[in-house]
């Protein structure tokens, strides 16, 4: 075998959006050789998507804020199956990982009296989310980027990581990825420009490789969220938790069907926007469920009113959490009560005047401007659900997170507890932001307590390249386009917003011949920049998440969340209780109930 | 509503290409990239592109359309006539990789010149205080997206390759600016500006701000006030005398920016 290229780091972060970003900052401030490896060019990842703003109970606004408030609504948003310790660490230390972004050069839009200003945001009791205008995630990757750079910390930019590989690892197996050895060693992977594959030693792993949504037809994900950093966790031992649970976001555009599934940012109703029905009816108001009836207004009256004052008034329906609003507009449409292309109206030109709209929203402005033809200060949008989000990720120590693996660590999206069974608007700014730095400081810390570092079998890295390169040796095999496109139909249909037993079972039927036709994948061309090998090696990753997510939902038979069930409406307290864990079993899924973690009393006493 | 549309794409790596012709079906509202997408789809799977979010935010798709740089995924197909070909060819002023893909490394290289953000230390509350009106001219400049449209566009790089070491383009003339207007911010980069980004080299002809995707002034707010702080600072009686008598290293704290790596 011609001699690989090889790098050595005390931390590698695999993935460079928020938390990657923040980890490896972390992880070099706690002295650790610092590398990180981003599928993108720098500052490209999802992360510049996020719109609304960075949820931390700052206080600049309403006075009321402290954390505990942020904690209560973290945990009723998630349904209370969140992990109590990751909701309590994200309340308490989001404050201050955005006053460091301060520091480092962000510039937040502001108070009257010169704070970062808040606004307001599905199910957070108060005006909770510092923002800059709509374009929050934008500002919060340029900042994170430049303190990267300034630091000098090494990123390896186009470049993916195809295994893991730990300490005692063999090449044995060749056609399974499932890893058998001890701590985390490295990882492989290749460099999209030139196809020469790179083998990365470090004995302390961060996943933050974002989420899965590639895997569903509609999306506002971009190509790079094929469940990389899942499948990786999955096939070094550890287990994903809470799988089950997808976030449809409420307000996609719809039309034209080039741009159905990117995202209106919920600021659109934090900001005074409402949803109507063909009929012109705020039809939320019929869709209140009792869990949160005591704290939102029944009239269209006092829903306005609390715009101006909260004291004295209850929050409008349309910010109740996502997973209801998504609901709501899917029972809508199928009601017959939609709009012409299949979403509802979200009208914001009726109820605030054009400057304010153009200077709180201004890429929204822009953005249906530019793509639809529709002036947003003038007429309604269209909207409808899109995949936004997956609460379920690997399994992590909440203190440190670590993985089941030693030295594997999740942070962000792909790491899974924080947000139980529905994700609250702006909680994923400021998860990346705290979850990353934890992270990034235990990866650090343990690197530097061990006495010896692991090593890498030279057959192992042989192994995996065998197993990158394959599908250049098939010929006339399938298009991985095609496959694609066809696992996002399976997706869409059978394991969506709705779901039903039947239809779950059929989806794992059809998973069932994807294996099949992913192992014979075949693509044209060579090695260099070449998108349709990349996305042949992608497709493994984007398939075992997809069965992780429809075995745990067919398991949950239950409502809750970001997992409805057409013949389980109900939501169960006996599923209250329990988490669902996915591991690798040879090649298949493994699906285990696990308690939830005890909450103590004195965080339990919020709830009263 | 579906119709045929002619294209030719720039195929090739470093040693060189060509203009190939396709024939991709596409749809009523879609845009660019969404073509260039199906051609990847049904008629060449390795055409390589970049691309990331497909709603204007992330700056990945940059390409020359018809000529005009500009970002794939906000290029709507009805803004040519019918029946006209849509050439696509990779951004002009980088080395190619292969196909649409540019080698755009010369930035990131830029980037890790411009000495940080250095802020002054925090009130005894620990809260910072700035007025909107104070932040907004440093935000319209953060609200760059990286494409990299204005330094491809940039006449003194475009053609130009012996101007990249010396000059950092429009892209980083409002990185400086930003932090030169950063309310915040310690550092005088004036003189940095001038000597190691090269903004005198800049005749402010626009074509800049006339290609951001964002829309921002880059010229008339970002360029036009830097180069007059620059000459300010350059031409000023005292300052002048100041670098005439002393060493940069005995300068004045303010005048010297730390650079990554001090």
């Amino acid at each position: 075998m011609t001699e690989i290229e090889r790098h050595s780091f005390d931390v590698l972060v695999v993935g460079a959006g928020g938390a990657g970003l923040r980890a490896a900052i972390a992880a070099h401030d706690a002295g650790a050789r610092v590398g990180i490896v981003c599928k993108s060019l720098l500052g490209k990842a999802h992360t510049v998507m996020a719109e609304g703003g960075i949820a931390a109970a700052m206080g600049n606004v309403w006075q009321e804020d402290n954390w505990k408030v942020h904690f209560r609504d973290t945990m009723r948003g998630g349904k209370m199956l969140n992990h109590w310790r990751m909701a309590q660490l994200h309340a308490q230390e989001a404050p201050d990982r955005v006053r460091e972004l301060e520091e480092w050069g962000a510039l937040f839009d502001r108070t009257p009296d010169g704070l970062i200003s808040q606004r307001d945001f599905g199910g957070h009791r108060y005006a909770r989310l510092a923002h800059v205008g709509d374009r929050t995630g934008l500002e919060l990757i340029r900042t994170l980027q430049q303190r990267a750079v300034a630091l000098g910390i090494d990123v390896f930019m186009e470049c993916t990581v195809t295994e893991l590989v730990k300490d005692g690892d063999t090449a044995t197996s060749t056609d399974k990825r499932v890893s058998a050895g001890g701590r985390i060693a490295g990882a492989f992977g290749y460099w999209r420009e030139s196809g020469r594959f790179v083998l990365f030693e470090a004995p302390s792993v961060v996943l933050a490789t974002g989420g899965i949504g590639k895997s569903y037809k509609v999306t506002s994900n971009s190509w790079e969220y094929t469940g990389d950093g899942h499948a990786l966790a999955l096939q070094s031992g550890a287990s994903l938790v809470n799988m089950e649970f997808v976030q449809f976001h409420p307000t996609g555009m719809v039309w034209p069907p080039s741009v159905k599934g990117i995202l209106v940012t919920e600021s659109v109703r934090g900001d005074g926007g409402v949803l109507r029905n063909s009929e012109g009816r705020r039809f939320m108001f019929d869709y209140i469920p009792e869990f949160f009836k005591a704290e939102t207004a029944d009239s269209e009256d006092e829903a306005d009113r609390w715009y101006e004052d909260k004291t004295n008034n209850r929050r409008p329906p349309e910010l109740l959490p996502r997973d209801e609003v998504a609901r709501a507009i899917n029972a809508e449409v199928k009601a017959g009560r939609g709009s012409p292309h299949g979403g509802v109206f979200l009208d914001i030109a009726s109820r605030r005047t054009p400057e304010y709209i153009r200077r709180r929203l201004p890429s929204m402005y822009h953005q249906f401007k530019e793509l639809a033809d529709v002036d947003i200060t003038a007429e309604p949008m269209e909207v409808g659900p899109t995949c936004h989000y997956v609460m379920g990720g690997v399994a992590v120590d909440p203190d440190t997170g670590e993985s089941a693996v030693p030295g594997l660590y999740a942070a962000g999206e792909v790491a899974g507890g924080m947000h139980g069974a529905n994700r609250l608007g702006g909680n994923s700014l400021s998860d990346l932001l705290v979850f990353g730095r934890r992270t990034g400081l235990n990866a650090a810390y343990a690197a530097a307590r061990l006495a010896t570092r692991p090593s890498i079998d030279d057959d192992v890295v042989r192994a995996a390249s065998e197993r990158a390169l394959a599908p250049f040796g098939i010929e006339g095999g399938e298009n991985p386009y095609g496959v694609q496109q066809d696992l996002q139909e399976v997706m869409h249909n059978l394991v969506g917003i709705i779901r039903r037993e039947d239809e779950m079972r059929q989806a794992l039927d059809d998973l069932t011949k994807f294996k099949e036709r992913i192992g014979r994948l075949s693509v044209e061309g060579h090695r260099q920049y070449n998108p349709g090998w990349h996305l042949a090696i992608d497709l493994h990753n984007m398939l075992l998440v997809s069965e992780c997510i429809a075995r745990a939902a067919l398991e949950r038979t239950e409502s809750r969340g970001g997992h409805t069930r057409d013949d389980f409406p109900a939501t169960d307290d006996a599923w209250g209780r329990l988490n669902l864990h996915c591991r690798l079993d040879g090649d298949d899924v493994a699906v285990t109930r696990e308690p939830l973690p005890e909450m103590p009393d004195e965080l339990r006493e919020l709830f009263g | 509503m579906g119709y045929d549309l002619d294209m030719k794409v720039w195929r090739g790596d470093a040693s060189g290409g060509e203009l190939v012709d396709f024939t991709v079906e596409v749809e009523e509202g879609e845009v660019v990239l969404d073509a260039l997408h199906r051609i990847q789809a049904t008629q060449a799977g390795d055409l390589a592109v970049r691309w990331n979010c497909k709603a204007g935010k992330c700056g990945s798709c940059s390409t020359e359309i018809n000529g005009k740089p500009r970002l794939a995924c906000m290029t709507r197909l009805s803004t040519f006539e019918e029946g006209e070909t849509v050439t696509v060819t990779p951004l002009r002023a980088f080395p190619v990789v292969r196909d649409l893909v540019t080698d755009v490394s010369y930035n990131y290289k830029v980037a890790e010149k411009v000495p940080p953000f250095a802020p002054e230390p925090r009130p005894a509350d620990g809260a910072y205080r700035m007025q909107q009106v104070d932040v907004e001219r440093g935000q319209e400049f953060r609200k760059c997206i990286e494409c990299f449209l204005c330094q491809t566009v940039c006449h003194v790089i475009r053609d130009h390759e012996e101007n990249k070491p010396s000059f950092a383009g429009p892209r980083f003339f409002l990185r400086y600016a930003e932090l030169e207007m950063h309310p915040l911010d310690t550092n005088d980069r004036r003189e940095l500006a001038r000597e190691q980004a090269g903004i005198g080299l800049c005749n402010i002809t626009k074509c800049c701000t006339e290609v951001c995707p964002e829309g921002i002034k880059i010229t008339d707010n970002a360029i036009i006030p830097m180069k007059e702080r620059v000459a300010d600072r350059s031409y000023d009686p005292v300052t002048w005398l100041g670098r005439k008598i002393f060493r940069r290293d005995q300068l004045p704290d303010a005048q010297v920016p730390r650079t990554p790596g001090d």
